[in-house]
C-alpha cells in the first residue's frame, strides 16, 4: 500500500469550507469513539457537549465570553501564520498583557482615579503582550534563533512571573493567604455590554479585530506582503518586503492582540489576578486559527465552535464525570483533522497497491 | 553518601529522559522530519507507563506500554505528515495538544499512586571507586541504556549504510527520491523511533524520576529536548553533553530553592526555560545560523509522479 | 532522411506507444523509440517537447499512463529507479541528485546497492577515475565542487554499476566548452566498449558530434528519426520547432550613450554557508546596449544578481551607481524607483509566487506604482496591468487570471519579463532570461530585450547560454569564481576565449585571444 499525492490546481472556496466542516465531523466521530471506549454513551456526551449549551441562554452568553479571548488571539496568530512565522507563545503574551494591565489596576486600587484607568489598562495590556511577543521576533531577526522554541519557552517564564506576583508582592493582604490579588475597582473593570449580561466589551474588541483584519489581510499591501512572505519568501524579498520588518510587525500585532485578550479577560471576566487566568486559550487559539483557515471570518466561527467544546467540557465534567482533559484531547484531534483536510484540498490523494504501478 | 554525591546522582536521573527524548528526535530530524510533538508523546509515555506499571505491578510492562504509547502517537503524526503531506509544524503542535489531553484522561485514575524506586545496577569493582564510582557505575539500567543508545545512534548514522540513506533523505529528499531511495519508508521508521524514545523518556520520568503521575508532569521537557537537538547541531555526542548541562541546571535550581537563598522560587523554576533560550541564542551568535540542520528539515515531501 | 543504421537483431531497449497524461496535458503521446547496443542515440527536442518525461518513465521515476517497454526483446515493468538500475540502466539527470553536505564517496555509495561499502567505493572510484579520466577526491564535501566535478560524480555512480544503457539529460548545460569536449571523449569510449547511450539535448552541434541516430520529439510526439550528420542544422531545427525559426533583429542603430549602470570595485562575502564571494567586480552598462555576462553555473551569477538588484546590500553606496546615483546601499524598491528593473533566474518562487494569480503577481514589482494607493491594493488596476502584459507579450493562459504555476515555463517567463519591460525601465537586469523556455518564447523574449535596449535602455543579461549571448549582446564579460573578466565588444570574443575565461585560465588582461 502506498500513497500518491498530486497537487490540485482547482481548489475552490466551497471545497475549503466543506473540508473544514468534514474535519469537524470526523473529529466528533473520533471523540465519540474515545468516549465509547471509556464506557460512556457518545450520544449522551453529544447532548451535553453540543445540544444543551446551544439550547440554553446562559450557555450561549458563556459561549461568547469564552470565544472572545480565543478569537482575539487567533486573529493575531493569523497574521503570523500567514507569513509562515510560528508564534506559539500566545499564551505567554496573554499572561504578560494581563499582568502589565493589572499593574495599573492594582496601583490605582482604592484611589478615586477616574475613567482613564480602564483605557490605559487596555493599552498597557496590548503593549505588554506586544513586547513579550517581540522577544522571540527580535531573537529571530537579529540572531536567527528559532521562534517556535523561544516563544514557547517564554510561556513558562510568563506563567512563573504571574505566579510570583500573585503569591508575592501583589497578593491581597486581606485574602486569607490565597494566592490572588485584590478585586479590581469598578473603574478598572471592563463592563458588560448589556447591564444584566455576562458578555463584556472584549467581545466588541474581538468583533472590531475581525473586521479590521478582514480589510487588512484582504485589501491592503500589508496583507499581501504577509501572504507573499508565507507563500514565496524569496519573491517577498524580491518585492522589497524586508522579512525582518515583517517578522517584528506580525509578532507585535499577535502579541498585542493576545495581551488585549489577557487584560480583557482579567478585567472583564475574572476581576482580579490569580495564578491561573487561562484554560489554555493561547494554545487553543492555534487550533482556532487553523480551523478558521487563517481567515478572519472563519476564525470568528471557529472560535465559537471551539468555545462550545470548553463549555460542553465543563458540563460534561459535572454531568457525566468526564474529565476536562477530554476537551483538550478533542482539540488535538480536531486540529489533526483540520490539517489532514487541508491536505485533501491541496492534493489529490490516491491509494495504490505497492508495486502495482505501471 | 554525601550531599554532593546525592546531587550528582539526581543530575544523572534528571538528564536521562532529556537525553533519550532528544536522541529520538535527532534521528527523526536527521531524516528530514520535524516532529514538534515530543512533549505530547512524552506525556503519553509517562501516563501509559505509569498506568500499566501500577495495574500489572510490573516496571517492565510499564516501560513497554510507555514506548508503545509514544510509538502509536508517532504513527499518528506519520500518517499526517507523510500520508497527507500536512504541515509539520501544525501537526506537531496538534500531537502535543492531543498527547497532553489524552495523557490526562489515561492518568486520571492513577493520581496519588506511587511506585517503588528501581534498584540500581551495580557494576562490581568499578562502583567502589570514590565519588565517580557510584556516579557512573551504580545507576539504574536506563542510564546505562541511554549512554549505549547515544553511541549506537552515532554509529548508526555515521557508520552504517542504512544511516547514510537516512542522512541523505534528510539532506535532500528530492535527490533521494530521484535515486530511488525509500523516502517515505525511512521517514516512517525514523518518526516511530523518535516516538518510541519519547515514550521511553516519559516512562522514565514517571517510573524512576518522580515515581508518581500528575497531569502536565512533563513540564516542557519535550520542548527542551527539541531545543537540545538544535543546540547539539544534530550530533548525538553533543546531545549527551547538552542533556547533562540541562539536567544539572534543573537539579541545581531545585536544590537552590530548597536552600532558600532568598531568591523567589519562581525565578529558579524559570532557569531551565531561560537557559534554553540563552543556549539557542549563544549557538546562533556563534554560528550565524543553525549549523548542521538537515537540508530538507520540515519541508513536506510530494514527489512528482 | 531515414537513419542509415538498420536495426540489426534485437535492440537493447524498445519503447512502444509510451503515453503520459497529466490532466488535460499529454506530455508523451504514443512514443516509439529503439536503441541498439553500443549506439549513442540522441533524443532531440525543444523545452517542453516531452524528453524529460520520457526518460523519467524509462528510468522508473514516473509511471507511464500507457505503453510498453521491452528490454532485449522482453517486456519489462520498471517501477522504480532501483529496478531500472538492476536492469542495467544508469541515468545522469540534468538536475543532479546530490547531497551537498555529504562526501563524494558517500554520495556515490548511497546510490549503489547494499553490497557496496564505503571502502570498496573508494577503491573503485580511484580505478574508474583513472580509466576514464574522471578525477574526483573521495573525501571532499560535494558543496565544494564545481558543476563539472558534480557531474562526474553522477557519471561515476552509473559506471560503477556497469550499465548497459547510460542516459544523459542535457549534460553540457553546466559545462564549459572544454569540459564538454572532455565528456564527449568519455562517451565515445564507453560506446566503443559496448555501452549504449541515450543523449538528450537541444543543441544540434553536440548531437552531430556524437550521434548517428537521433529521435526528434515535438509536443510529446516523435516527429522523425534521422541521421543528424546527414541533415542540415536548419532541417533539424525545423523538425524540432515545427516552423522555421526566425533570427533576432539586432541590426537597429546602436549608439550607446550615458552610463546607466556603473559597478566599481564591488566585493561581497558569500551569503550562505556554500555561497560564492564576489571579488572586485567592475562593469559599465550604457543606455542603448545589451551587456552579456557569461559563465558556468555557480560562479557567482546569482550573487551578482542579488548585489545588483539590492536583495543584498553592498557596504559602500558608490559600489553601484544607477543613473549616476550611488545606490549600493539602497534596497530593491529604491533601486526600482531610480528606474531599474530586475528578473531573477528562478521563476517559481522568486520572480513570481506560484500559487498567486497573475494580477497578484503584478504587485511584486509594481507595488510602489499604479496598482496600490496609500497602502490599499487597487485590484482592478492590477488586473488591468496583468491583462496588458498578457496581451503585449503573447502570454498563453489557460484562463483569464490564472495562478502563476498553471503557466508553462515559457509563458510565465514572458509574463515576468513583460511585467518589467512594461514599466519602461532605464535599466533591466535579467538572470537566465530563456532558461527552460521553448524556442518560440525564447525568441520573443530575446527580441523584447534587444528592442528595449534599442529604445534607449541599458540591458544586462546574465546567461549560461553562450549562443544566446553571442546572438543578442553588444558587449560581454565572463564571470569565474566571483571575478568578472574585462568587458569587450562581442565581435572580439570567440567561444574558445570564453571557455578559457570560464576555466579561469585566460592569460592576463592583455589582448583578446585571437582564433
Amino acid at each position: 500500500m502506498r500513497f500518491e499525492l498530486t497537487p490540485r490546481t482547482n481548489a475552490s472556496t466551497m471545497m475549503r469550507v466543506f473540508a473544514s466542516v468534514a474535519a469537524f465531523i470526523t473529529a466528533f466521530l473520533i471523540a465519540g469513539f474515545v468516549i465509547w471506549l471509556m464506557g460512556r454513551s457518545p450520544i449522551a456526551a453529544f447532548d451535553v457537549y453540543v445540544l444543551q449549551p446551544l439550547s440554553d441562554p446562559w450557555s450561549l452568553q458563556e459561549l461568547l465570553v469564552k470565544a472572545t479571548p480565543m478569537a482575539l488571539i487567533a486573529i493575531g496568530l493569523a497574521y503570523c501564520f500567514r507569513a509562515n512565522l510560528w508564534n506559539i507563545g500566545a499564551e505567554g503574551q496573554y499572561v504578560i498583557g494581563a499582568v502589565l494591565g493589572s499593574w495599573l489596576a492594582l496601583r490605582t486600587n482604592g484611589t478615586d482615579a477616574g475613567f482613564w484607568v480602564l483605557p490605559l489598562m487596555l493599552v498597557l495590556g496590548i503593549i505588554g503582550g506586544a513586547l513579550w511577543g517581540l522577544i522571540p521576533a527580535f531573537l529571530k531577526t537579529r540572531f536567527g534563533v528559532n521562534e517556535i522554541l523561544t516563544s514557547l519557552m517564554l510561556v513558562y517564564v510568563a506563567q512563573l512571573i504571574l505566579d510570583y506576583l500573585v503569591r508575592g508582592p501583589w497578593r491581597d493582604p486581606k485574602g486569607f493567604n490565597f494566592p490572588q490579588s485584590v478585586t479590581f475597582d469598578p473603574a478598572a473593570t471592563l463592563p458588560p455590554i448589556l447591564e444584566s449580561g455576562r458578555v463584556h466589551y472584549g467581545a466588541v474588541f474581538a468583533a472590531i479585530a475581525v473586521l479590521v483584519t478582514a480589510v487588512v489581510l484582504g485589501r491592503t499591501l500589508f496583507g499581501y506582503r504577509l501572504k507573499l512572505t508565507g507563500d514565496a519568501p524569496r519573491a517577498a524579498r524580491f518585492a522589497g518586503f524586508s522579512s525582518k520588518a515583517t517578522t517584528l510587525a506580525v509578532f507585535a500585532i499577535s502579541g498585542g492582540l493576545a495581551g488585549l485578550a489577557g487584560i480583557s479577560e482579567v478585567s472583564g471576566q475574572i476581576g482580579q489576578l490569580q495564578p491561573s487566568i487561562s484554560p489554555g486559550y493561547g494554545f487553543t487559539a492555534i487550533t482556532v486559527a487553523f480551523l478558521g483557515r487563517l481567515n478572519p471570518i472563519g476564525i470568528l466561527v471557529a472560535s465559537l465552535v471551539v468555545a462550545l467544546t470548553f463549555i460542553g467540557g465543563e458540563s460534561a465534567q459535572i454531568l457525566l464525570k468526564l474529565p476536562l482533559d477530554l476537551t483538550q484531547a478533542f482539540q488535538g484531534i480536531l486540529l489533526m483533522c483540520v490539517l489532514a483536510a487541508d491536505a485533501m484540498v491541496s492534493y489529490r490523494i490516491r491509494f495504490a497497491a505497492r508495486g502495482g504501478g505501471k | 553518601m554525601t550531599i554532593f554525591e546525592a546531587i550528582l546522582l539526581t543530575i544523572v536521573t534528571a538528564s536521562t529522559p532529556l537525553l533519550i527524548a532528544s536522541l529520538g528526535e535527532l534521528v527523526t530530524e536527521r531524516s528530514g522530519v520535524l516532529n514538534l510533538g515530543v512533549e505530547g508523546m512524552m506525556a503519553m509515555g509517562a501516563a501509559c507507563s505509569f498506568a500499566a506499571a501500577v495495574t500489572f505491578d510490573s516496571t517492565f510492562l510499564g516501560v513497554a506500554a510507555g514506548m508503545l504509547a509514544g510509538t502509536l502517537m508517532a504513527a499518528l503524526f506519520a500518517l499526517l505528515v507523510l500520508g497527507f503531506a500536512a504541515n509539520q509544524t501544525g501537526s506537531g503542535l496538534a500531537l502535543t495538544i492531543l498527547g497532553l489531553g489524552l495523557s490526562g484522561l489515561i492518568g486520571a485514575p492513577f493520581v496519588g499512586a506511587r511506585r517503588d524506586p528501581i534498584a540500581p545496577v551495580d557494576i562490581p569493582g568499578l562502583s567502589d571507586i570514590p565519588v565517580i564510582g557510584r556516579l557512573f557505575f551504580e545507576q539504574d539500567l536506563f542510564v546505562y541504556a541511554s549512554i549505549v543508545l547515544t553511541i549506537l545512534v552515532g554509529l548508526y548514522l555515521m557508520r552504517t549504510r542504512s544511516g547514510l540513506t537516512l542522512r541523505s533523505i534528510g539532506e535532500n529528499h528530492t535527490s533521494a527520491n530521484a535515486l530511488g531511495l525509500p523516502v517515505w519508508r525511512v521517514r516512517f521508521w525514523a518518526i516511530l523511533f523518535g516516538g518510541a524514545c519519547s515514550g521511553l523518556a516519559g516512562a522514565y520520568l514517571a517510573l524512576v524520576y518522580t515515581r508518581f503521575w500528575s497531569p502536565g508532569m512533563t513540564a516542557g521537557r519535550g520542548w527542551i529536548a527539541l531545543a537540545l537537538v538544535v543546540f547539539a547541531a544534530w550530533r548525538p555526542g553533543w546531545v549527551l553533553v547538552g542533556a547533562y548541562i540541562f539536567g544539572a541546571a534543573t537539579v541545581l535550581q531545585l536544590h537552590a530553592q530548597a536552600a532558600q537563598f532568598g531568591v523567589p522560587s519562581q525565578v529558579l523554576s524559570a532557569v531551565p526555560y531561560v537557559a534554553t533560550i540563552l543556549a539557542l541564542l549563544l549557538l546562533s551568535i556563534r554560528h550565524g545560523r543553525a549549523i548542521g540542520a538537515p537540508g530538507s528539515l520540515g519541508a513536506p515531501f510530494v514527489p512528482d509522479r | 532522411m531515414k537513419a542509415d543504421v538498420p536495426p540489426s537483431g534485437t535492440p537493447l531497449v524498445e519503447l512502444k506507444g509510451i503515453t503520459k497524461r497529466y490532466g488535460d496535458l499529454l506530455a508523451n503521446d504514443g512514443i516509439d523509440l529503439s536503441i541498439e547496443a553500443g549506439e549513442i542515440h540522441a533524443l532531440l527536442g525543444e523545452n517542453g517537447a516531452g524528453k524529460s518525461t520520457l526518460v523519467k518513465i524509462l528510468y522508473g521515476v514516473i509511471e507511464p499512463s500507457a505503453g510498453e517497454i521491452r528490454w532485449e526483446g522482453h517486456p519489462v515493468t520498471i517501477g522504480s529507479p532501483v529496478e531500472a538500475r538492476a536492469l542495467g540502466l544508469g541515468m545522469v539527470f540534468q538536475h543532479f541528485s546530490l547531497f551537498d553536505e555529504l562526501s563524494v564517496a558517500e554520495n556515490i555509495a548511497v546510490a549503489l546497492s547494499h553490497e557496496w561499502s564505503l571502502s570498496t567505493v573508494r577503491d573503485k572510484l580511484a580505478e574508474i577515475s583513472q580509466t576514464y579520466g574522471l578525477a574526483l577526491d573521495a573525501d571532499r564535501a560535494v558543496w565544494t565542487l564545481s558543476a563539472g566535478e558534480r557531474q562526474r560524480i553522477e557519471i561515476v555512480r552509473c559506471l560503477l554499476q556497469n550499465p548497459r544503457l547510460l542516459i544523459l539529460d542535457e549534460p553540457t548545460s553546466v559545462l564549459t566548452p572544454q569540459e564538454a569536449e572532455h565528456l564527449f571523449t568519455t562517451l565515445d569510449r564507453l560506446s566503443a566498449e559496448g555501452c549504449s547511450i541515450l543523449y538528450i539535448s537541444h543543441k544540434l552541434e553536440e548531437v552531430r558530434r556524437l550521434c548517428r541516430r537521433a529521435t526528434i520529439l515535438r509536443a510529446g510526439r516523435v516527429v522523425a528519426t534521422i541521421d543528424p550528420r546527414a541533415s542540415s542544422a536548419r532541417e533539424i531545427a525545423a523538425l524540432m520547432v515545427g516552423t522555421a525559426v526566425g533570427e533576432i533583429r539586432t541590426d537597429a542603430p546602436h549608439h550607446p550613450q550615458g552610463e546607466t549602470l556603473r559597478v566599481s570595485h564591488l566585493s561581497m562575502p558569500p551569503a550562505g554557508l556554500h555561497g560564492q564571494a564576489l571579488r572586485d567586480i567592475n562593469l559599465v552598462a550604457r543606455a542603448g546596449e545589451v551587456v552579456g555576462i557569461a559563465g558556468v553555473a555557480g560562479n557567482g551569477q546569482s550573487e551578482l544578481f542579488a548585489a545588483l538588484s539590492g536583495e543584498r546590500l553592498a557596504d559602500r553606496a558608490e559600489a553601484i551607481a544607477i543613473n549616476g546615483k550611488p545606490s549600493g546601499t539602497m534596497g530593491i524598491d529604491a533601486r526600482r524607483r531610480l528606474g531599474a528593473a530586475f528578473v531573477p533566474e528562478e521563476r517559481l518562487g522568486h520572480s513570481a509566487a506560484p500559487t498567486h494569480r497573475l494580477s497578484e503577481n503584478t504587485l511584486i514589482s509594481h507595488a510602489s506604482a499604479e496598482v496600490s494607493r496609500s497602502g490599499f491594493i487597487l485590484m482592478n488596476a492590477a488586473k488591468r496591468v496583468a491583462r496588458s502584459i498578457v496581451q503585449s507579450f503573447d502570454v498563453r493562459t489557460p484562463e483569464g487570471d490564472p495562478q502563476a504555476r498553471k503557466l508553462s515555463g515559457g509563458n510565465l517567463q514572458k509574463f515576468v519579463i513583460g511585467r518589467e519591460i512594461i514599466r519602461r525601465p532605464k535599466l533591466l537586469i535579467v538572470d537566465q532570461p530563456t532558461w527552460g523556455v521553448d524556442a518560440g518564447a525564447a525568441r520573443l523574449i530575446r527580441q523584447a530585450l534587444v528592442d528595449l535596449a534599442r529604445e534607449g535602455s541599458a540591458v544586462v543579461i546574465v546567461s549560461q547560454d553562450l549562443d544566446e549571448l553571442f546572438e543578442v549582446a553588444d558587449r560581454m564579460a565572463v564571470i569565474h569564481q566571483g571575478t568578472l573578466s574585462s568587458l569587450r565588444p562581442i565581435g572580439e570574443w570567440t567561444k574558445e576565449a570564453v571557455g578559457l575565461e570560464m576555466l579561469g585560465v585566460a592569460q592576463g588582461q592583455g589582448g583578446v585571444h585571437a582564433v
